[in-house]
């Protein structure tokens, strides 16, 4: 790994977001208008439901992780989509860079972009709502680790797409974390899902990360084992995300779509 | 650097976008790639930089197979320029040169942009966004940033399509001296037949994937009767049977 052309490749994307604060602003606008939107229906819940009466903010700490989710992986996909709508791509494909220093850059670039936004928004949620995720302590790193890993790979499947299929896979980057959301359990317990979909649910990293944050904020537990679960999967797909992504450069690199991407 | 490319063939399903082709570009020497629109010639650029990968054939760098060498050791002696790939838009020049500098692993980087920007009168607007430049400035941009890595080939694409003459004349006049300067090897796929009569020491002229003639600008000329290479270029365009 050669890390001062990892750095390169991260500087465009610095450069980038520097270059325009409308940029900047877009990135704390979504997860700022999130905090608002989700601290009204917490509000709501805590006074109107018995299962959330003594836990205050516990869907606008689920909504915060989550979107710290959705942030990675949008991110990821927006760096990629952004050499695509350059017309930068066959540049950097044809540079003496080796893909894993490629999602290297993406990956700690993507983590930039998220904490722009996720920062204020979860300072934001503090004096507004009262509302603070720090609240979880030392686990809310590993629950924001596995989180960021999935992330990353949800990005890596829907850019193995746009290489596979070029840009008309972009509507999918968009709709990737949506089709997820229902599985992941977020917002409440898995038991509400029919035993089936439990099982697939159970299968994700999402359940275990929102059962654990529910389990801290409402019952003062902390189980390790199913932090453990919820890294150990993220890896596992994170690995199988990587594969893909080779599999699909190189299944590129045959269908000769890598020279056509952007134009 | 030699380049070699032996039988070399590209099949997208029944498809043969490129078809037993051959050729060579010794050390200095300059190669035009000439040919109608979907003749092959991006194809044929798209497998020499590693971005497509041939159905048969060999791409010999220096008599060693391409596939047997270190693929970021081998592209970072290349380098490629075309309008129509062009460079972040929202990115100064400076920046963008810094960072296709770093990905190219150019040692002594800020002194290499000043040469470069001052050869190719790019310091007026070093520090300006790339994509508030005029073409005849991309242009140049685009030309900085195929040479910043000292490339041993360059694969050059209508390096002067959409320049006035008097851009045009600077751009190819700096290949030239640049070339003699540096003896690197070039591929240049054009339609301007003035600038490969120019710059290109052979030609090879592309039809349907294969390759129709080949030979140097007045040996192309004078085998097919014609007073220029552009005269020659339509006559084997368009006349199937006078290639047959």
């Amino acid at each position: 790994m050669n890390w001062n052309k990892v750095y390169g490749l991260s500087l465009r994307h610095f450069y980038l977001i520097k270059s325009s604060f409308p940029r900047i602003l877009d990135l704390i606008y979504w997860p700022s208008i999130q905090i608002f939107l989700w601290g009204f229906i917490s509000k709501f819940f805590t006074l109107s439901s018995s299962y959330y009466n003594n836990t205050v903010g516990v869907i606008l700490s689920a909504a915060i992780l989550y979107d710290f989710l959705f942030r990675s992986s949008i991110s990821y996909n927006m760096m990629f989509l952004e050499e695509i709508w350059s017309r930068n791509f066959t540049n950097l494909f044809i540079s003496p860079i080796k893909i894993k220093e490629i999602i290297a850059a993406l990956t700690l670039t993507a983590m930039v972009r998220t904490l722009i936004g996720m920062v204020p928004a979860a300072l934001l949620a503090i004096p507004l709502f009262g509302v603070s995720i720090f609240k979880i302590g030392l686990p809310l790193i590993s629950l924001l680790l596995s989180l960021y890993v999935f992330g990353i790979t949800l990005g890596l499947l829907v850019t193995s797409g746009l290489i596979r299929f070029g840009p008309s896979f972009e509507n999918i980057a968009w709709a990737s974390l949506f089709f997820l959301a229902p599985l992941g359990c977020i917002y409440y317990p898995i038991e509400i899902l029919p035993e089936w979909l439990q099982i697939v649910a159970k299968i994700l990293p999402l359940v275990h990360i929102f059962e654990e944050m529910r389990n801290i904020l409402i019952n003062d537990i902390i189980s390790y084992t199913q932090i453990f679960l919820a890294i150990a999967i993220s890896i596992f797909y994170f690995v199988l995300g990587v594969i893909v992504f080779y599999f699909s450069y190189a299944g590129a690199k045959i269908r000769g779509t890598l020279i056509n991407v952007g134009e | 650097m030699k380049l070699e490319v032996k039988n070399l063939e590209k099949k997208f399903k029944n498809f043969t976008a490129v078809n037993n082709v051959s050729f060579c570009i010794n050390e200095g020497e300059t190669l035009g790639v000439l040919g109608p629109n979907g003749c092959g010639k991006t194809t044929t650029i798209g497998m020499l930089l590693g971005l497509i990968k041939p159905s048969n054939g060999k791409i010999l760098i220096d008599e060693e197979n391409f596939e047997n060498l270190n693929r970021e050791k081998v592209l970072s002696k290349f380098n490629f320029a075309s309008p129509y790939v062009e460079l972040p838009k929202k990115l100064t020049v400076k920046e963008n040169l810094e960072i296709y500098g770093r990905l190219y692993g150019v040692k002594e980087l800020s002194k290499r942009i000043q040469e470069i920007s001052k050869d190719l009168n790019l310091e007026s607007f070093l520090n300006k966004k790339t994509g508030e430049l005029s073409s005849g400035q991309k242009n140049r941009v685009s030309l900085a940033k195929s040479l910043i890595n000292y490339p041993k080939i360059l694969f050059l694409d209508e390096p002067t399509a959409s320049l006035d003459p008097d851009i045009g004349d600077f751009v190819r006049k700096y290949i030239e001296e640049y070339k003699s300067k540096n003896k690197i090897s070039i591929l240049l796929a054009s339609h301007n037949m003035r600038e490969v009569e120019r710059l290109c020491d052979q030609v090879i002229m592309m039809k349907e994937g294969k390759i129709v003639d080949s030979g140097t600008c007045k040996s192309l000329i004078d085998k097919h009767g014609r007073n220029n290479l552009e005269d020659t270029f339509l006559k084997l365009a368009r006349n199937k049977n006078e290639l047959e």
